[in-house]
């Protein structure tokens, strides 16, 4: 019976502390006036939104019946994607030059998402086979 | 009804509210861009929002059948952040 009411009250925390983050997370990708401190903002939801609400249900399958650790299925797929989905969207501010060029890596040569080979341009093909 | 079943229930619905006010938020961001980037980190945000609505049905209701549906709009909203991410930068999703 007490272990029942410590787990609701935890899942009232740690809903409160889920919709925190969203409503940070979103905030955030609103307010902020560039593209790249834009992409910093959502990860939040993704992460320790998502996650909070996770943890607030499995703790409530727990409390209601038997329980069920299914939910760290999702919450790992989504901890494992936020990084890559968040690359992708940076390279493609670079590639469209929307955000400032960040400075060119050590060594010689450029980002290469910008560095596009002359097989991929279609408009001048010097010598067509 | 006891104290802390009131407070999940207060608790739940700030939960709903809030998410669908970030729903509202991040359409706005979709709308007004300016750079495709942006439209497509919107596009996510919203994907993991509906997924948090998704959860938190569940919670509400005390069922769980929606983890599958949850799990189901992880994958969808991962794979086609990537493809339209990778339309952009390549002019094509599978070459």
């Amino acid at each position: 019976m007490t272990g029942e009411i410590i787990g609701t009250y935890a899942i009232a925390f740690l809903l409160l502390i889920g919709s925190f983050f969203v409503a940070v997370g979103v905030i955030g990708l609103l307010k902020f006036n560039d593209p790249m401190i834009r992409l910093h903002a959502p990860t939040k939801v993704g992460t320790m939104g998502i996650g909070a609400l996770l943890l607030a249900s499995m703790i409530h399958s727990f409390v209601l019946s038997e329980g069920s650790f299914h939910e760290t299925l999702i919450m790992g797929f989504l901890f494992l994607t936020a990084p890559i989905s968040a690359h992708f969207i940076a390279k493609v501010n670079i590639h469209l030059r929307s955000c400032d060029t960040p400075p060119s890596p050590p060594g010689d040569g450029e980002w290469a998402t910008l560095n596009v080979s002359d097989d991929d341009t279609l408009s001048e093909q010097p010598d067509p086979r | 009804m006891t104290a802390a079943t009131e407070l999940m229930d207060i608790a739940l619905k700030i939960a709903f509210a809030t998410l669908a006010l970030g729903q509202l938020l991040s359409m706005v961001r979709l709308l007004i861009g300016p750079s495709p980037g942006d439209r497509i980190l919107a596009l996510d945000t919203m994907v993991v929002n509906a997924l948090g609505l998704v959860i938190l049905l569940g919670v509400y209701q005390g069922v769980q059948i929606y983890f599958e549906v949850s799990l189901l709009i992880a994958m969808l909203g991962f794979v086609s952040t990537v493809a339209l991410a990778r339309f952009l930068l390549r002019g094509d999703i599978i070459e």
